[in-house]
């Protein structure tokens, strides 16, 4: 039997067939997720739980360990692989207890002046009732803001899907690298058919005009470095894919390293104030 | 089948007969069904004067309604360059100059400087009617020159919202500007300058999550709707549907996430009290 496909245009168009390819990797059921790259990076990691206000998101896994040696705070979130797994991560979607556990070691990191290395790997922020309820929207507004401030070294690595506010209130990084077959879009490819073909189905066509790869991101200025991924994607070898992050993060935190806590809040600022300069300005009118 | 069918034409009026134009002149309120005659509604503030309705307004009406008198407009001459050159049913630069024309505002938002009971301020309004008030690059940029403008006068801010969140046809590009404004409130907040976030009706998505919600006081006015995701979105999600009143702005006040529901008639007056406050009484 021919396996079912997605709808497509009649005419196999390059940069549709590229980006869609990126969507399906990055959501890839055997892509490494946040636990596989702390397994493999992140010696003696040890979970930390709980955002002391309301209770623990199993959909963000935060904690501390070393990295090459040194003492990190990692915080990912994570989608889980079988069945049962991915309902006890909600599918990867965090709620406002997730965020707030997140700002919460984000603040512990810096307090003992430790850096920090987000792992974004989300379809979104959950919609769901008791998320609105508990303030999603206020949840993911503090973080931006509070990040903007932390005053230690910040790296954000989209390793999957980067799903609008949900992946960016763990994305304002002083480095934001995104693994080469990755996504980061403001809205899923398939809401976006919707919304603008009328049709969930021709996903593919708007993952293209959402321009939402890697390459399309470092084109765009919004991200600073692609990480490569082993051969045919991340999913065929961990190990390498893994290896290949540990290289990318240590030259990032490398950079970071001589910066005074007041300059790395002033190069995050600076590279976020510039980001999206994509106007112009008309005179006489 | 029908049961009754029109045979005949219609009937239209002879060239030159004289017409009678009635649309436009009353209004049905969507609170309580009451036809309301659309002057008297104006006359109150575009709130029903039955059941206290509070009909969406537009940023200059919103500008007329909080300001003393005339404001100073900024940069009115930002103009989207269409990043991803974004193509749905028209082209997105179309699409954006259909808007400029129909709304006549350059794009989603009006930032100026006027006055508000005697006091000078900095002041956003979000436009629904342009792509559903959503922010993009422009929309983003002004906001963040005005925390900026604000922050070297140290003029207080306020701003109104008004939107459906980030501008799809602007992809990543505008998502990053939900943490390039509120890295710029970061930067305010630290000069302890305030800023004020009204939230009207609707205020959801990205704008919810940034700097709608990071007011030194967060207010709404009554049944706005606010949120992160939209009423739609999580009845397809839990698949039921919604109670009623879910994500008005009194649900948020019971929730704790906001500071006060105020009625259009007492937001300006809120609004100098509450400066009054924050900055120390008008010499």
């Amino acid at each position: 039997m021919e396996p079912i496909e997605q709808q497509q245009p009649a005419e196999p168009i390059p940069e549709v067939d590229f980006a869609w390819r990126r969507v399906q990797l990055a959501r890839h059921p055997n892509r490494p997720h946040s636990l596989d790259y702390i397994s493999r990076l992140i010696k003696d990691f040890q979970e930390l739980s709980g955002d002391r206000r309301f209770a623990d998101d199993p959909a963000v896994v935060a904690g501390f360990g070393y990295f090459d040696g040194r003492p990190v705070v990692v915080i990912g979130q994570q989608k889980g692989r079988t069945t049962k797994q991915k309902l006890h991560r909600n599918f990867g979607m965090p709620k406002p207890e997730g965020y707030r556990k997140a700002l919460r070691l984000m603040k512990l990191a810096e307090k003992f002046s430790r850096p920090v290395i987000t792992l974004l790997d989300t379809p979104g922020a959950y919609p769901g009732v008791d998320a609105e309820e508990r303030g999603q929207a206020e949840a993911i507004a503090l973080n931006l803001r509070e990040m903007a401030r932390l005053e230690v070294p910040l790296i954000a690595v989209v390793i999957g899907e980067g799903g609008s506010g949900g992946a960016l209130a763990l994305g304002v990084g002083n480095k934001v690298l995104m693994m080469e077959n990755a996504i980061y879009s403001v809205i899923s490819p398939e809401s976006c058919a919707a919304i603008i073909y009328r049709d969930a189905g021709l996903a593919a066509r708007a993952a293209a005009a959402l321009r939402l790869t890697a390459r399309d991101l470092l084109e765009l200025k919004l991200i600073d470095e692609i990480v490569a991924e082993p051969g045919g994607g991340a999913h065929e070898d961990h190990d390498r894919a893994a290896a290949l992050l540990g290289e990318a993060l240590r030259k990032a935190l490398g950079e970071l390293e001589g910066l005074s806590p007041r300059e790395l809040v002033e190069q995050r600022y600076a590279k976020f104030r510039q980001m999206g300069n994509f106007f112009t300005t008309e005179p006489g009118d | 089948m029908p049961w009754f069918s029109r045979d005949k034409p219609r009937v239209a009026p002879e060239p030159g007969e004289k017409t009678v134009r009635t649309e436009g002149l009353w209004e049905k309120c969507p609170g309580c069904s009451q036809i309301l005659w659309r002057k008297a509604l104006e006359e109150n503030l575009d709130v029903c004067p039955k059941c206290g309705y509070h009909f969406k307004i537009d940023a200059v009406k919103r500008l007329k309604l909080l300001l003393d008198g005339e404001w100073q407009e900024h940069d009115r001459d930002l103009r989207s360059t269409d990043p991803l050159s974004f193509h749905d049913a028209v082209p997105y630069r179309q699409r954006l100059a259909v808007m400029r024309q129909k709304t006549k505002l350059p794009d989603a938002v009006i930032s100026a400087t006027g006055s508000l009971g005697g006091r000078k301020i900095n002041i956003c309004v979000l436009e629904l009617k342009f792509i559903g008030g959503s922010m993009g690059a422009v929309v983003g940029e002004k906001i963040t020159r005005a925390i900026e403008r604000s922050l070297a006068e140290r003029t207080p801010l306020v701003i109104v919202s008004a939107s459906g969140g980030a501008r799809m046809q602007e992809g990543a590009v505008s998502l990053m500007q939900m943490a390039k404004i509120s890295a710029a409130l970061m930067r305010l907040d630290e000069a302890r300058v305030p800023f004020i976030s009204v939230l009207t009706d609707p205020t959801t998505g990205g704008v919810t999550a940034s700097f709608a919600m990071l007011g030194d006081l967060n207010i709404a006015e009554p049944g706005a709707l606010i949120g992160f995701a939209g009423p739609r979105v999580i009845e397809q999600t839990i698949r039921q549907k919604l109670p009623e009143g879910f994500q008005r702005a009194e649900f948020l006040l019971a929730h704790g996430f906001l500071d006060a529901v105020v009625r259009r008639h007492d937001l300006k007056s809120f609004l100098a009290r509450a400066l009054d406050f924050l900055c120390g009484p008008l010499a």
